[in-house]
């Protein structure tokens, strides 16, 4: 494999691991904070679909994204809602929402568009476009720093800056900040952060909020960044590779980034059977690579390789008097 | 203490549910313009008004029966199966190597061998989630999950490589010889003059599947073992009081549930398609959920609750094919009704509860007193 090479793959990695991570994130504050989130995968197809949606009939990508976001977020009402409101069981809750998001998609969009449960292609300002930074044209003949600088750092769209920057972001708001610290608290012990006299099931509505508003970004960027336009089932599973790779990082900002771009290198490099066998000699079945990050994250939660070990009050909802 | 007569918990609230799940489908179909009243009727007609249409809906609901099983006993051990899609996979890949590879003289040894299979190689998908649950602690909804997108990459894997007859260009494997075939209802309720169920995939598996729940009610509610498990799925620490091993009951369980839900192949792989292709199960995994909850985790709910699964998916083919409504509305509906029988279940239930309370007479007349005068 050429350094040029090399250098595509990875692109398509960053590229592959912005909706994960978006997803990740989510994830990480909804179940830090005591509600377990299986419907990442739905949230994430409802805003595909309105950001698409909206993008193609106004030609505003920025308003389908705020429509895209809002998509999400209705449905995190609705998990808060089942999870939290009424103590309802929170992985049967996010099972609903996942098909509802895969129903309603198709059923909405056949009939707003009638093109078989997709939304027109979108091109110019319905999409995300591409952002050069600074410099970029004019650092790429220096070696090696350049083409790295002109070809990886540079000309990802808005959405991936976005999310690589939610990852610092992420780590501040849940470790040195007032509100993190309860957040991170009332997924541990929620009867504690109770007597102190903060709300637990506001803080919790939070938590689901944001995480409907990240679900609504990774959406967003699947429909209108990666691809140009909404096809139907067009998560294919990354909300539960977003899972897995939550366990991977084992509920942590940092170590999420890095387990996304992982999963994202894995979709990236099977992409591209004729690196694979360049480099290693031989061919690996895709459908190997296909299912090494669920193969991973059941090696990680076996406890073999460093135990991944989930918030204590995850998955219980939370009632005041016993 | 009961607030609320048994009947009540198990008819109304599964009832109320239903009817809420149905019109807010309602509500969808007047959204994108439809006629809700013509959708249902046209939905009835198309899955009970013939017996071509009941051949469908029994074929739908058998699959539903066996994962709906499946998820319903893995809730009394108080265990969230939701990898039924994955096992019923694997479940396929077991019946179509024992049909392809085993030469059968008749199609009742075929279909014990066939559903012997199934519920080996779909145990077995469940083996290693329910032993991780057991002995690491390994949340099981998580690794069951992960073991659904493995099991689809496996079947892949197999359907483009060593399955595919050579010179074949489809993922799927070779036809199942002819000794497989499994009767269908046209072979054994037609006769001469009257051809009934003609060219509906509905075949004997059904009965297989009415026996499944004769056999999970028996096991649950008569046996020793059944005691053993409902008992963990109340209470974990008092069933390790009484001496029951939380391992084995969950990874007995946990087979049980997978073999279930592998059975599902004997009914699409043997009876229906009569070779292995891509995508057999068709998410019937995930509808066993929908099942489950709907009919309250017992056999003979399952099997209503399988019957109106089989009523909505038939029924939507139909509508799909006859209005500009997709296919996909069924799925919606399969949402809401998971939503409302098992994630808001309280938002029914406390309304009722009231409602029953105060309807409650008095366990004693109450003694009156008098206001000081």
């Amino acid at each position: 494999m050429d350094f040029l090479t090399l250098l595509q793959v990875l692109d398509t990695t960053i590229r592959l691991a912005t909706p994960l991570l978006l997803a990740c994130l989510a994830g990480l504050f909804s179940e830090r904070a005591g509600i377990f989130d299986i419907g990442l995968e739905g949230k994430m197809l409802a805003s595909a679909f309105l950001t698409a949606a909206v993008a193609a009939v106004t030609g505003s990508v920025l308003v389908g994204t705020v429509a895209g976001i809002g998509a999400a977020l209705m449905l995190a009402g609705i998990h808060g809602l089942a999870s939290i409101t009424f103590r309802g069981n929170q992985l049967i809750s996010g099972v609903a929402i996942n098909f509802l998001a895969a129903g309603l998609t198709v059923v909405v969009a056949q009939s707003w568009f009638g093109q078989g449960g997709r939304t027109p292609q979108l091109s110019g300002n319905a999409r995300f476009e591409t952002i050069d930074l600074p410099l970029a044209a004019e650092m790429r003949d220096i070696p090696i720093f350049g083409p790295i600088y002109a070809e990886l750092i540079s000309g990802h769209t808005l959405l991936v800056y976005v999310g690589l920057l939610m990852v610092p972001l992420t780590w501040w708001v849940l470790f040195r900040t007032r509100f993190g610290l309860r957040l991170r608290a009332v997924g541990e012990n929620p009867a504690a952060v109770d007597t102190a006299g903060v709300s637990v099931v506001g803080l919790r509505f939070a938590a689901v909020a944001i995480c409907g508003v990240l679900t609504g970004l990774a959406g967003a960027y699947l429909s209108t960044g990666l691809q140009a336009g909404f096809v139907k089932d067009m998560t294919a599973g990354r909300g539960y590779i977003a899972l897995a790779a939550l366990i991977f990082a084992k509920w942590r900002p940092w170590y999420a980034l890095g387990a996304c771009l992982l999963f994202g290198f894995l979709q990236a490099i099977a992409l591209r059977p004729d690196v694979i066998e360049g480099t290693l000699g031989f061919e690996v079945g895709v459908q190997l690579l296909d299912a090494l990050p669920y193969i991973l994250t059941v090696v990680i939660l076996a406890g073999f390789v460093g135990r991944a070990i989930p918030p204590r009050a995850g998955g219980e909802p939370y009632v005041k008097e016993r | 203490m009961q607030k609320m007569p048994q009947w009540a918990d198990v008819v109304l609230i599964p009832l109320i549910s239903l009817i809420l799940a149905a019109l807010l489908s309602a509500l969808v179909i007047l959204a994108i313009g439809e006629n809700p009243w013509a959708a249902l009727k046209l939905m009835v007609d198309g899955s009970m008004g013939s017996t071509y249409a009941w051949g469908y809906t029994l074929y739908y609901a058998t699959n539903f029966i066996f994962t709906g099983l499946a998820v319903a006993i893995a809730i009394h051990a108080r265990l969230f199966n939701i990898g039924g899609e994955g096992q019923a996979m694997l479940g396929g890949l077991g019946v179509a190597l024992i049909a392809l590879y085993i030469p059968w003289p008749h199609w009742t040894l075929a279909l014990l061998g066939g559903a012997v299979g199934a519920a080996l190689f779909g145990a077995a998908w469940a083996l290693i989630p329910a032993w991780l649950q057991a002995r690491r602690g390994s949340h099981i909804v998580i690794t069951t999950i992960m073991f659904n997108f493995i099991a689809a990459a496996l079947l892949n894997y197999l359907l483009i490589g060593a399955l595919k007859p050579s010179g074949s260009m489809e993922p799927a494997t070779g036809r199942f010889p002819e000794s497989t075939h499994l009767p269908t209802f046209q072979d054994m309720f037609s006769t001469a003059e009257t051809a009934l169920f003609r060219g509906a995939p509905v075949n004997v598996s059904f009965f297989v599947a009415l026996l499944a729940c004769v056999a999970v009610w028996a096991l649950i509610w008569r046996t020793r073992l059944g005691y053993e498990i409902r008992a963990f799925g109340q209470s974990e620490s008092a069933a390790k009081y009484a001496g029951i091993s939380p391992t084995r009951i969950i990874v007995v369980t946990m087979l049980m549930s997978g073999g279930l839900a592998g059975m599902m192949a004997i009914n699409n792989v043997m009876g229906e398609a009569e070779r292995l292709v891509l995508n057999a199960v068709e998410g019937a995994g995930f509808i066993g959920i929908a099942v489950a909850l709907m009919g309250r985790s017992h056999p003979f709910g399952v099997l209503l609750a399988a019957l109106l699964f089989g009523f909505l998916y038939q029924g939507g083919a139909e509508l799909a094919l006859w209005t500009s409504i997709p296919r996909e509305l069924i799925v919606v509906i399969q949402a809401l009704v998971i939503l409302f029988t098992g994630a808001l279940d309280h938002m029914v239930r406390a309304p009722l509860e009231a409602i029953f309370l105060r309807l409650r007479p008095a366990p004693k007349p109450a003694r009156k007193t008098e206001p000081a005068e």
